[in-house]
């Protein structure tokens, strides 16, 4: 028997707004445990909620980002359940008007463009952070009531891979929208999974389960896989699917069973009587709708036309806002040839912000600089070489290409007169060699050539040396 | 003099005057509650210390002329619900009997500003839940007037308190009648105002979507000049609303009220009302006749509804409000819990009283699943249909006018807590919580016995200055101040 799986995703985004999404209380990620708080975090009594509007454009721009119709009329809606880092017992949340609602995404797979819809958008306020030790539990209320939004998608996607690429394209979006660092390792992006088998051609959904401690796209990847061939052995084994959640253990690469769900867990939604309902006027969403920039697609398909840039490239061009901007500014502000400007972006310089795990921003490099690094490759002014070491030292420190090769000694001799001086005193000083080659040793010339690169610390310019010397070595 | 005859106006004419000083207000008033208050038992915390403190610095202002404030050196109570800084705040509930806010209620934040004196914090049915001041976990207050009375409430404290003279003014809430319930059984004047005119920043909540603050005073000119203080709209408060601006009460109060239309609906004097008090409020149209007003009868069809639309709103919000007490950040934890399923049960179990679980029981049974939409869903329809009724009035007339109770206040032994009976006595006062408009409580009669009858003023959003126009005029032909100064509460 063939199955199908089935996949849903649900990805929770931390924006980052200056200050929480229901008080004034200030929000860094890594602070002190219990520092970043007002009354409000710590649900004390008598205090009420006052929503930040650059949370609400936040979700907005998110959910436009994401091809989605922005509500009109939405409003907050209070959900009940207790757990000590939730201190309010009730979360603020967005019921039966979510800010956004159906929208979509576009993935590849195999070279085939695949549209994964979403279901929709909605605000809500984070919980805090429990860390459960043997015997006693620690929380954390930092993370209280930072925005969040939570994207849910349609039950669109067939494979873990494609979740995969669903995850790498949602980040990849929002972090154009610039609303969330969209960091997994630091909790500003969060992913539970919902999937399902059927036997192929069934209609019905399968019974679902719910994964979670999914810490990583790549654990999202490997727990689905995992859930896929346990649910298929399962059904194969005359057994039945429990609606379950999991939890994917990194360590054994399985999924383990947290807890067996008993029907739909009941919240006692209503309306949180604290806040106003909020309309969203079409000159407010239009206001937000200008400020979102040209989206990885868009930039993509332009690089490609353009710039004839080869797919891969465009991918891993736009796949950080970062680099895509620089991109641009190294081809459309300095003409720098994209081509050339791609091969400097996606190997040296991710390579090495990937080994130093930081960004373009922190560096020394410009769009500027490296596009006169560039340049003087082009020209000759420098070998490509001795651009490793101008490429070192403007990412590390910064400055102009130019001026940078000139303190490293590196600036090409490419005066006739220097270089047939050296030619002359090369050829005055090895005249066996000079012998060799009127013999016919072709190798004597790399000799030669090799000791007027030393002589000149290797700054001559190998294509005149070459020329001079040929002509030099025949007047003899 | 007696000091504590004296009404807010007259005490800042007289601390303005340098008359009196506002060390010798505290200290008469200190005195008075320490010879009465254990026979009315209003108060829950007295902050004397702090209080005679601050006189002490406004006695100093006072002398070097430096009086700022529209309050300065006048005494308030304040209702035990709301958060007052490093001052108990215990909401009558044993859940919070040690709890000491770190931060200061909106409202007191701004009486504050106006050197206002602190005195205590004032008795109330627990959480607000309640209308006899009985269901609080500390001591069950007497109405001053009668002390085998009940002073109502929730707000029973706060009425008890300025009836007896303890207070010149106090602030009190009202989520369905909790301020004007009391300010009719106690005899004195008790303002709901419109919903977001006061901010609610600092109040611990009941119902969110009808609690307001509200002053509590002997006087209506007294209420409107409090009510100037405490209003305003609040950046910690999303819903003080932005029509929140005018807050002048004061002028044009003394105005004549010829040709005022006030609407009396006939539902309002129904079966369930008391013959003393449909009496007393025919007496009073009369009166308002008498200065010029047209009194017309009205109908209110939807009236029959608001108990219910009421308590399952009420209890709804109150469910998810209460929550918070679990026993793990502040207040009240079981000493016997030895999993967290257990510290949440025996903390809310031990640390809530009867009433308040009972509300928080029905609130959440009415938002479970499969009951949403037969409860809650069809309440809000019933609160609209009943705005609808008040609007429609208020279209054609000033002023909805009409008793403010069924009943005078009713001895203790009269009537027993029983389950969600007495939630029906409600029915007059709940019309103005659940559409949001302000409404008046001011003396209107008394019964043989000596138990006040009280009459409210329903005006439409943000037409509290108009209320306040009618109440003034009323009070010149009826009013209970002479009363007030001669009540002997058990001694003398």
């Amino acid at each position: 028997m063939h199955f199908e799986t089935v996949i849903g995703l649900e990805v929770h985004v931390e924006l980052k707004t200056n200050s929480k999404i229901f008080s004034n209380a200030p929000l860094h990620y890594g602070h002190e445990p219990n520092t970043n708080l007002s009354v409000v975090e710590l649900g004390y009594p008598g205090t009420l909620p006052v929503l930040n509007e650059t949370a609400v454009e936040y979700g907005m721009k998110a959910a436009m980002a994401l091809n989605m119709q922005i509500a009109t009329d939405t409003k907050f809606d209070r959900k009940n359940y207790y757990y000590p880092d939730n201190p309010k017992a009730y979360q603020i949340s967005q019921f039966d008007k979510p800010i956004g609602e159906h929208g979509s995404l576009d993935i590849e797979i195999d070279g085939k463009k695949k549209t994964i819809g979403i279901t929709r958008l909605h605000l809500e306020e984070d919980a805090g952070k429990s860390t459960h030790k043997d015997d006693y539990s620690l929380v954390d209320l930092n993370r209280q009531g930072t925005a969040l939004v939570e994207i849910v998608s349609e039950p669109d996607i067939r494979t873990p891979e494609e979740a995969y690429k669903y995850l790498e394209k949602i980040k990849s979006i929002i972090q154009y929208t610039g609303v969330s660092d969209v960091k997994m390792e630091e909790g500003s992006l969060r992913c539970d999974a919902n999937i399902s088998i059927r036997p192929v051609g069934q209609e019905k959904f399968g019974t679902k389960t719910e994964l979670k401690n999914l810490n990583s796209f790549n654990f999202v990847r490997k727990g689905l896989e995992h859930e896929v061939k346990r649910q298929e052995q399962v059904l194969l084994s005359g057994g039945v699917i429990e609606q379950e959640t999991r939890r994917y253990d990194e360590k054994t690469g399985e999924t383990v069973l947290m807890r067996i769900k008993e029907g739909a867990d009941d919240y006692r939604y209503f309306p949180e009587p604290d806040l106003m309902h909020l309309h969203i006027d079409d000159e407010w969403k239009e206001r937000v709708r200008a400020s979102i920039p040209t989206l990885p697609d868009e930039l993509r398909e332009k690089y490609i036309n353009e710039y004839d840039l080869p797919v891969y490239d465009a991918e891993i061009l736009t796949m950080r806002k970062e680099m895509s901007d620089f991109f641009s500014e190294m081809v459309e502000s300095h003409k720098a040839g994209p081509k050339l400007a791609s091969n400097w972006l996606m190997g040296n310089v991710n390579e090495y912000l990937n080994k130093n795990n930081t960004e373009l921003e922190d560096t020394g490099l410009t769009a500027e600089n490296l596009t006169g690094m560039i340049n003087i490759i082009e020209d000759g002014t420098i070998s490509s070489k001795q651009a490793k070491k101008v490429f070192s030292v403007l990412i590390e420190k910064g400055g102009t290409a130019k001026q940078v090769a000139k303190e490293l000694g590196m600036e090409q001799i490419s005066d006739p007169a220097v270089l047939t001086g050296m030619v002359t005193e090369v050829l005055d000083a090895n005249e066996q060699s000079v012998e060799d080659y009127k013999n016919g040793k072709d190798r004597a010339i790399g000799f030669l050539v090799g000791q007027i690169m030393k002589k000149s610390k290797g700054q001559a310019n190998p294509k005149m040396v070459n020329q001079i010397l040929l002509e030099e070595i025949n007047k003899r | 003099m007696n000091i504590n005859e004296l009404t807010v106006e007259e005490l800042y004419s007289k601390i303005h005057s340098k008359e009196i000083k506002p060390s010798e207000v505290a200290g008469a008033l200190f005195d008075r509650i320490e010879k009465y208050d254990g026979n009315i038992k209003s108060f829950i915390t007295l902050t004397k210390e702090q209080a005679l403190e601050t006189a002490a610095e406004l006695d100093r202002l006072q002398e070097e002329d430096k009086m700022e404030g529209s309050l300065f050196g006048i005494p308030v109570g304040i209702k035990d619900n709301i958060v007052t800084k490093d001052i108990l705040t215990t909401c009558a509930s044993r859940m919070l009997e040690n709890f000491k806010p770190v931060y200061d209620a909106t409202v007191m934040t701004k009486l504050k500003d106006q050197n206002s004196v602190l005195m205590g914090k004032l008795n109330m049915d627990e959480f607000a839940m309640g209308s006899t001041s009985e269901t609080s976990y500390f001591q069950t207050t007497k109405n001053p007037w009668n002390l085998e009375c009940s002073p109502g409430g929730s707000s029973g404290g706060s009425a008890a308190a300025v009836a007896a003279g303890f207070v010149p003014y106090a602030l009190g809430t009202d989520t369905g009648g909790s301020v004007r319930q009391p300010a009719s059984f106690c005899g004195i004047v008790g303002m709901k105002p419109t919903y977001g005119r006061v901010s609610r920043f600092g109040l611990v909540a009941f119902a969110s979507s009808l609690d307001q603050i509200g002053p509590l005073t002997r006087t209506v000119r007294d209420n409107a000049k409090v009510l100037e203080m405490i209003s305003g709209e609040d950046s910690k408060n999303d819903m003080t609303s932005a029509r929140n601006q005018d807050t002048d009460f004061m002028s044009g109060i003394e105005k004549d009220i010829k040709g005022m239309k006030l609407a009396l609906p006939k539902e309002f004097l129904g079966d369930d009302v008391d013959d003393s008090v449909t009496e007393a409020v025919l007496k009073a149209k009369e009166r308002f006749e008498s200065l010029g007003a047209i009194v017309e009868e009205v109908e209110m069809p939807n009236l029959q509804y608001v108990v219910s639309s009421y308590y399952l709103i009420a209890s709804s919000e109150a469910s998810a409000n209460l929550a918070r007490f679990d026993g793990i950040r502040y207040g009240y934890r079981s000493e016997n819990a030895k999993t967290l399923e257990e510290l949440y049960t025996k903390s809310r179990g031990e640390g809530f009283g009867d009433e308040v679980k009972r509300r928080i029981l029905l609130g959440t049974y009415v938002l479970s699943a499969g009951h949403y939409d037969d409860y809650y869903v069809k309440a809000q329809k019933l609160r609209r249909l009943v705005s609808d009724d008040v609007q429609r009035i208020l279209a054609d007339y000033d002023l909805i006018i009409g008793p403010t109770t069924t009943t005078p206040a009713h001895k203790y032994d009269e009537v027993k807590i029983e389950g969600t009976k007495e939630y029906k006595n409600d029915i007059l006062t709940i019309p103005a919580n659940l559409v949001g408009v302000p409404s008046l409580s001011i003396p209107c009669g008394i019964t043989e016995d000596n138990r006040p009858i009280g009459m409210q003023l329903i005006g439409n959003h943000f037409e509290e200055r108009k209320i306040y126009n009618a109440a003034y005029q009323f009070e010149t032909v009826y009013n209970l101040h002479e009363e007030l100064k001669n009540l002997t509460m058990g001694a003398e």
